[in-house]
């Protein structure tokens, strides 16, 4: 095996679908010989040039919309927000335009493009540059939605990704750009709707995506000691949702937690804990529990930001509560 | 043209100098140089686009039509002018008041009155109705409910062209209601930098939906913002489809030789109210209305053709029963269409 960063795994993926596919361009705010803010497109515009890889001023709604009207007309295009809490910016071209296309002209159009950024909290960015918007994503029809944990999800979804004839939100973590892992040399792919058993256990089924899955592991290890065994599961996608590896999961441990960094409100966490009520009630012991980033902005101040968030101790807490209950 | 005096009578608001330069066109083509079968082409193009929105007033006010449409009736010209000069290959980007851009780029009356009626053989088998029209088959890259939405999509589609090398063009129509808007903006910057092949082909009927565009903007002349972006400006007077026809025509070939974009500024107006049940009355007085149907570019070409003999009362007539038959045959096929299967509602989701 061979250990690469998140981030070079992405840059990996996207110069060998960019070697393979003449049609993918790359649109986005310093992509090009700056090669990404977070080094995400770092060495591709010596190898592809310009054309491929274009350079915007700071116009998200303009080059979100660009991208979309590429992918529309025999172009495979990927728009990176860099941040992904600049997407805000460029919202109804991402909802109303590219997740509508396809089943508007009755898929006659086809939308191949991702739209990458990266979310969560990073060296206390403060709150508008530390979104986890994913959610309002997945609530949207039309739209794919991928949150990688490893270098090796990072590669293999990128290039699943970079393969689709609709619209996918690429969703990185900024803090795990640097974050190291295993990743095969050889080709490959991950398809979408399969989660990843992190860590196998038989106590406690705990999900996470994203950063939010290497916080789970933590917490899982901390519990190990203590005598619990907590099963991690990484969905990889929000959408389509490997639902039937997390209730598998619940059936066979009997309790539910997830850990999400975007808040409980109207979130992923609460999807997971009613597709649970929904067709695995009669296996949870005790009520399930989300350890979600409370109800606020992320406070730029490390102790409030860090009070905010999910952490380790956090995690491994309610699950005690919940296995001794 | 009298485009100034209508806005003038209103108020005393002066119109504004424009500050820069704009390309000179050609000037309105003389009955000679334009043949005269392309011009009675033209006619027929703009009688089918007039008739057909009529029609659709008509089945939407008997309740036979669901959601709601805005309509093109006296906007002819400029979709007609502009769509003529263009490929199968290139592409239109349309807008809410969209009918007649369709089916000015070719896509068949049965497929647009059928989707109108939410029918399984509409061009998008009833899934997206009059603000969501799409028929690629025909190069129509889609009508939109997002005033503005459509600049971007245009713009890339263009990009697309100038990657591929396809040789298309990309028209985006877009009223003055979008140039306000950030989309206009960005969009216009990115495909002048570019160079890429889109013509933005502004309707300016004067009002977005009931603002009069004299109180949205302080520079009421949307051709002069084209500056802003280094991008070449024309202007055309929608009332002549002659006018439409040779404009439009420069900016496509621009973009078709590699010479990037081009900003038209059509100088037009909707004789109806903003969408169907609109009266149109509470914003526009009466005279300014009158004043620009009675320079309707369907008459006006009539009268010039038959004025100067090159074609008589009975052609006129002729490609009225045609028009006539093309829309009953229309109707009837989308009022004897199946409505589509619900249990495909989740198909392409």
């Amino acid at each position: 095996m061979r250990e690469i960063t998140y981030g070079e795994a992405g840059v990996e993926a996207l110069r060998e679908e960019m070697a393979r596919d003449s049609s993918i361009v790359y649109i986005g705010q310093g992509i090009g010989p700056r090669g990404g803010n977070f080094r995400q497109t770092r060495g591709l515009w010596k190898e592809f040039g310009d054309h491929r890889l274009r350079d915007t001023g700071i116009c998200e709604l303009g080059e979100t919309g660009v991208a979309i009207g590429a992918a529309m007309n025999g172009c495979r295009a990927v728009v990176d927000e860099v941040f992904l809490d600049f997407i805000l910016e460029a919202m109804t071209q991402v909802i109303q335009q590219a997740a509508t296309i396809h089943y508007l002209s009755n898929g006659k159009i086809k939308v191949p493009v991702v739209i990458r950024g990266a979310m969560g909290s990073v060296r206390n960015a403060g709150a508008q540059h530390a979104h986890s918007f994913y959610a309002w994503f997945a609530h949207t029809p039309g739209l794919q939605v991928v949150v990688p944990s490893t270098p090796r999800d990072c590669k293999g979804l990128f290039k699943t990704a970079l393969r689709q004839e609709t619209p996918v939100l690429f969703i990185e973590h900024k803090a795990l750009y640097n974050t190291k892992g295993d990743v095969p040399p050889d080709e490959f792919l991950i398809p979408f709707g399969e989660a990843s058993v992190r860590r196998t256990g038989s106590d406690v089924t705990v999900i996470a995506v994203g950063r939010m899955v290497h916080i789970a592991l933590e917490a899982a290890a901390t519990l190990d000691k203590e005598g619990i065994s907590a099963e991690v599961i990484d969905p990889r996608t929000i959408v389509p949702l490997d639902t039937d590896a997390i209730l598998k999961s619940v059936r066979k441990t009997g309790k539910l937690a997830v850990v999400d960094e975007a808040p409980a409100m109207c979130g992923f966490s609460g999807e997971i804990l009613a597709l649970a009520s929904e067709q695995a009630l009669d296996s949870l012991d005790v009520p399930p529990r989300r350890i979600c980033a409370l109800h606020a902005p992320n406070p730029f101040s490390p102790p409030l930001e860090n009070q905010m968030l999910p952490t380790p101790s956090k995690v491994a807490q309610a699950i005690r509560q919940m296995v001794r209950s | 043209m009298s485009y100034d005096t209508v806005l003038d009578r209103r108020t005393a608001h002066p119109f504004p100098k424009i500050p820069f330069n704009i390309e000179p066109h050609m000037q309105t083509a003389t009955l000679s140089e334009m043949d005269v079968q392309l011009k009675l082409d033209l006619y027929r193009r703009m009688l089918k686009l007039r008739d057909f929105e009529l029609k659709v007033q008509e089945l939407y006010r008997a309740g036979s039509l669901p959601g709601f449409v805005h309509l093109y009736v006296g906007e002819e010209a400029v979709a007609v002018g502009v769509c003529a000069n263009l490929t199968k290959e290139d592409l239109v980007y349309s807008t809410h008041r969209g009918h007649g851009h369709a089916l000015a780029k070719g896509v068949p009356g049965r497929q647009v009155m059928a989707e109108l009626w939410g029918k399984e053989t509409g061009c998008c088998g009833g899934r997206g109705g009059s603000m969501h029209m799409f028929a690629p088959e025909y190069g129509f890259m889609g009508t939109n409910g997002i005033v503005g939405g459509g600049i971007p999509l245009a713009t890339g589609a263009a990009l697309a062209a100038q990657l591929r090398n396809s040789g298309q063009v990309v028209v985006c129509f877009f009223g003055d209601g979008a140039v306000n808007s950030g989309s206009f903006h960005e969009s216009l910057n990115m495909a002048a930098v570019w160079h890429l092949p889109v013509v933005f082909a502004c309707e300016n009927n004067l009002y977005a939906t009931e603002m009069a565009f004299r109180r949205a903007t302080k520079n009421t002349s949307i051709a002069s913002r084209a500056a802003a972006y280094a991008m070449p400006a024309l202007e055309a007077s929608g009332c002549d489809v002659q006018e439409t026809y040779r404009v439009s025509r420069e900016a496509i070939e621009r973009a078709r030789n590699g010479n990037g974009p081009t900003l038209i500024e059509f100088k037009t107006y909707r004789f109806l109210g903003h969408h169907e049940g609109d009266p149109g009355t509470e914003y526009r007085t009466k005279e300014e209305v009158e004043s620009w149907k009675s320079r309707c570019a369907i008459q006006a070409l009539r009268q010039k053709v038959l004025t100067s003999e090159e074609a008589s009362q009975q052609d006129f007539d002729r490609i009225q029963r045609e028009t006539d038959s093309w829309l009953e045959d229309a109707v009837q096929f989308a009022r004897s269409s199946p409505d589509p299967d619900p249990s495909t509602v989740l198909q392409f989701s």
